[in-house]
C-alpha cells in the first residue's frame, strides 16, 4: 500500500516536471517566432510609410522611463493607435534615468526623460514633445498662497523653517520631496537652484504619494507635476505667477521642465518609430498632450 | 545535505544495482529529478551569494571600505556624490532593536498566556488571529501605518511630521509579533509537564511556575523566535518605506530615516552608474546581516535540541 502510494506520487511529480519544461520551451520558442515575424513585417512595410499612409505601418515600439510622462505617453499611444492601428507601443515606467540608459543601451526604442540630458549621457538625442510645470503644493488649510523662487530655495534647504517667516501661521514647515534620481526632484532642484542641498523631512517614491502626504499634513509643502495635481491640495503661485498651461508655455512660470523623447543616434529607426515621433510633435498630438495635463510645444513654435 | 545523500544513493544504485523492472527505473529517474530540484535550490543560494559579492564589491572598492561603511553622508546624485551608509546601518540596527524591545515583552507574555493560561476556545481564536497577522502583506502594515500611525505620532509628540524612526519601530514591533509568539508557544508547549507539576507540588503558584520553570526551560526556542523576529525586522522594506520618511539622516527617534532595505528600494528604479553599484553594495551588507542572523538562529536551534536531550 505504502509503496504504491509513493510510486504513484513519483509518477505525478515526474509528469508535472516534464510538462513544466515542455511548456517553458514551447512558449519561449513561439514568442521568438512572433517577434521575428513582427520585425520582418515592420521592415517590409517601410516603403509605404514614407508615402504618408500610416495605417499600413506595423511593428513594436518599446518606450520606457519617466514616470511623470505616464499620462502623456498613454494619450499619445491611444492617439497613434487610431492612425496606425498595427503598431504596438509599450511603456515601462522606470524613471528618467532608466529611460535614458535604455536608449543608450538600445533596450528601448524611445527613452522617456522628464529632464534634459546630462553631459555624460552621450550618443543619444533628446526631442522635446511637451513642457511640464512643476506645481508647488501645500495643504488646503495653509494660509500661504504665494512664494518666490528664493523663498522656495530657502524652505527646501531649511534656511526658513517656520511658515510664519513666509506669511503663514506659526508652525514648523514639513518639506516633502521625491527620492534621489527622480526626474521631478532633479527638475525642481535644478530649476530652483538647490541641487544636492535640499533637506527633506520625507522622501517619497511617487508623485501621488507626495500629494497624499501633503494633503494629510497641514504643515507640509511639496512639489508635483502640474498634470497630477487635483483638488486635494492647494497649488501656490510662484513669484505671483499661477502654475498653468499658459504661464508654462510663455515661460513666465519659472518651475517647469521638458518632456523628452530620447533616441539613440547610432540606431537606424524603423518607420514606425519615425512616424510616432513625428506624430508626437505634430499639431494632431497637441490636444492629446494638453488633455494629459502637460503643455504641448506646437502652438508656441507656430 | 539530504539531497546530496539521496543523490549519492542514486548514483550507487546506478553503478551496482542495475534496475530490473519499470518500477525500479521510475525510482531511479525520480531520484535524479529530486536531486536536480535539490541542486536548483542550492544553486539559487550560491548564485545569489556570488552575484551579490560580484556586483557589490566594485563600488565598495571604488568608494573605500571605511568611507562606505562609516561615512555619515549619503548624497548619491549630488554633483560630488558621497556614499556613506552609516546612517542606514544605524537606522536599521536602532529600528530593529526598538522593535525587539517592544515586541519581546508583548510577544513573550502573549506566548505564555496562549500556552499556559488561555482556555482552549480562546487559545484557538487567538492562535488563528496571530497566524492571520503573520499572513498580512507588509504593504498593508505600511498603509495603515501611513494613514493612522504617522498622524497619531505627530499629534502625540507635538511634531510637525510623524514619519520618523519611532513610527517605523511601532510598525515593525507589530510585524514581528507573530514570529516571536508562534515559535515561543511551540517551545513552551514542548516543556515537559513533569517540570511544571514538580514546581506546583513544591508550592509555587501557577504564575511562578510559568515564569521560573516553563520559560527558562523553553528559552532556546524563545530565543529562536526572537531571532526570527529580528530577521524579519531587518529585512522589511515596504512597510518601513511608507512610514519612516526616507531621508538619509543619522538616526534619531523623531528624525526621518532610511533603513538599509529602503535605501535600495527607493533609489534603485532611477539609479545609474556608481549610484546603482553602491545600491548593490548596500544589498551585500544587508545580505551579510541576514546571514549573521541565520547563523545565530542555527546556534539557538541546535542549543535547543541539545537541551532536550
Amino acid at each position: 500500500m505504502k509503496k504504491i502510494n509513493r510510486r504513484s506520487f513519483l509518477a505525478v511529480c515526474g509528469a508535472a516536471a516534464v510538462a513544466g519544461v515542455l511548456t517553458a520551451c514551447g512558449s519561449s520558442s513561439s514568442s521568438t517566432a512572433a517577434s521575428s515575424a513582427v520585425s520582418s513585417t515592420a521592415s517590409s512595410t517601410a516603403s509605404s510609410a514614407a508615402a504618408g499612409d500610416l495605417s499600413s505601418l506595423s511593428g513594436k515600439i518599446a518606450t520606457g522611463g519617466s514616470t511623470s510622462m505616464n499620462s502623456v505617453i498613454e494619450a499619445l499611444t491611444e492617439g497613434f493607435a487610431e492612425v496606425a492601428p498595427n503598431v504596438t507601443i509599450s511603456y515601462d515606467p522606470t524613471g528618467s534615468g532608466a529611460g535614458i540608459t535604455g536608449a543608450v543601451e538600445q533596450t528601448l526604442d524611445i527613452g522617456l526623460a522628464s529632464r534634459g540630458l546630462h553631459d555624460d549621457e552621450t550618443g543619444v538625442t533628446a526631442t522635446t514633445v511637451a513642457l511640464d510645470g512643476i506645481a508647488i503644493v501645500v495643504n488646503n488649510e495653509s494660509a500661504v498662497s504665494d512664494l518666490t523662487v528664493d523663498q522656495l530655495a530657502q524652505i527646501f534647504t531649511k534656511e526658513i523653517t517656520n511658515w510664519s517667516e513666509v506669511g503663514g501661521e506659526d508652525g514648523e514647515i514639513v518639506v516633502i520631496g521625491r527620492e534621489a534620481g527622480s526626474g521631478t526632484r532633479d527638475g525642481f532642484e535644478s530649476i530652483v537652484g538647490v541641487e544636492d542641498a535640499c533637506q527633506y523631512d520625507q522622501e517619497l517614491t511617487a508623485t501621488g504619494a507626495v500629494i497624499s502626504a501633503v494633503a494629510s499634513n497641514p504643515l507640509a509643502i511639496g512639489y508635483a507635476s502640474l498634470s497630477a495635481v487635483g483638488d486635494t491640495v492647494k497649488t501656490l503661485t510662484v513669484g505671483g505667477v499661477e502654475c498653468s498651461e499658459a504661464t508654462v508655455l510663455d515661460g513666465t512660470y519659472e518651475v517647469q521642465r521638458p518632456f523628452n523623447f530620447i533616441t539613440n543616434d547610432s540606431v537606424e529607426q524603423s518607420d514606425a518609430i519615425k512616424a510616432f515621433i513625428e506624430f508626437a510633435t505634430s499639431e494632431d498630438a497637441a490636444e492629446l498632450i494638453r488633455l494629459a495635463g502637460a503643455v504641448p510645444l506646437v502652438d508656441a513654435q507656430g | 545535505m539530504k539531497q546530496q545523500d539521496s543523490a549519492s544513493g542514486a548514483v550507487v544504485r546506478k553503478k551496482f544495482n542495475k534496475p530490473h523492472n519499470a518500477a525500479e527505473w521510475l525510482e531511479l529517474v525520480m531520484n535524479v529529478i529530486f536531486f536536480l530540484c535539490g541542486i536548483l535550490a542550492i544553486g539559487c543560494v550560491a548564485l545569489i551569494t556570488v552575484y551579490m559579492v560580484i556586483s557589490g564589491l566594485p563600488a565598495i572598492g571604488q568608494i573605500g571600505v571605511v568611507e562606505f561603511l562609516f561615512g555619515q553622508k549619503w548624497a548619491s546624485t549630488a554633483a560630488e556624490p558621497s556614499f556613506g551608509i552609516l546612517p542606514f546601518i544605524l537606522s536599521s540596527v536602532y529600528g530593529t532593536l526598538g522593535a525587539i524591545l517592544i515586541g519581546i515583552p508583548i510577544g513573550l507574555l502573549t506566548a505564555v498566556f496562549l500556552s499556559k493560561a488561555a482556555t482552549p476556545k480562546l487559545r484557538t481564536a487567538a492562535t488563528s488571529a496571530i497566524e492571520l497577522l503573520s499572513g498580512i502583506p507588509s504593504v498593508i502594515f505600511g498603509l495603515l501605518g501611513m494613514q493612522l500611525l504617522v498622524p497619531a505620532v505627530a499629534a502625540a509628540f507635538g511634531r510637525a511630521s510623524g514619519a520618523c524612526l519611532l513610527t517605523a519601530i511601532l510598525v515593525l514591533s507589530i510585524m514581528i509579533l507573530p514570529s516571536i509568539v508562534s515559535v515561543s508557544v511551540t517551545a513552551l508547549n514542548a516543556v515537559p509537564r513533569e517540570y511544571e507539576e514538580g514546581s506546583l507540588a513544591l508550592g509555587a503558584t501557577e504564575a511562578e511556575t510559568w515564569f521560573k520553570v516553563s520559560v527558562p526551560a523553553a528559552k532556546s526556542g524563545i530565543a529562536a523566535g526572537i531571532v526570527l523576529g529580528i530577521g524579519r525586522a531587518v529585512g522589511e522594506a515596504m512597510a518601513v518605506m511608507m512610514v519612516a520618511g526616507n531621508s538619509p539622516n543619522m538616526p534619531g527617534l523623531f528624525k526621518s530615516v532610511t533603513f538599509l532595505t529602503t535605501a535600495i528600494a527607493k533609489e534603485m528604479s532611477y539609479a545609474s552608474g556608481l549610484q546603482r553599484q553602491a545600491l548593490f553594495s548596500i544589498g551585500l551588507i544587508l545580505f551579510l546581516f541576514i546571514m549573521a542572523i541565520n547563523l545565530v538562529l542555527n546556534f539557538f536551534l541546535k542549543g535547543g535540541r541539545n537541551g532536550e536531550k
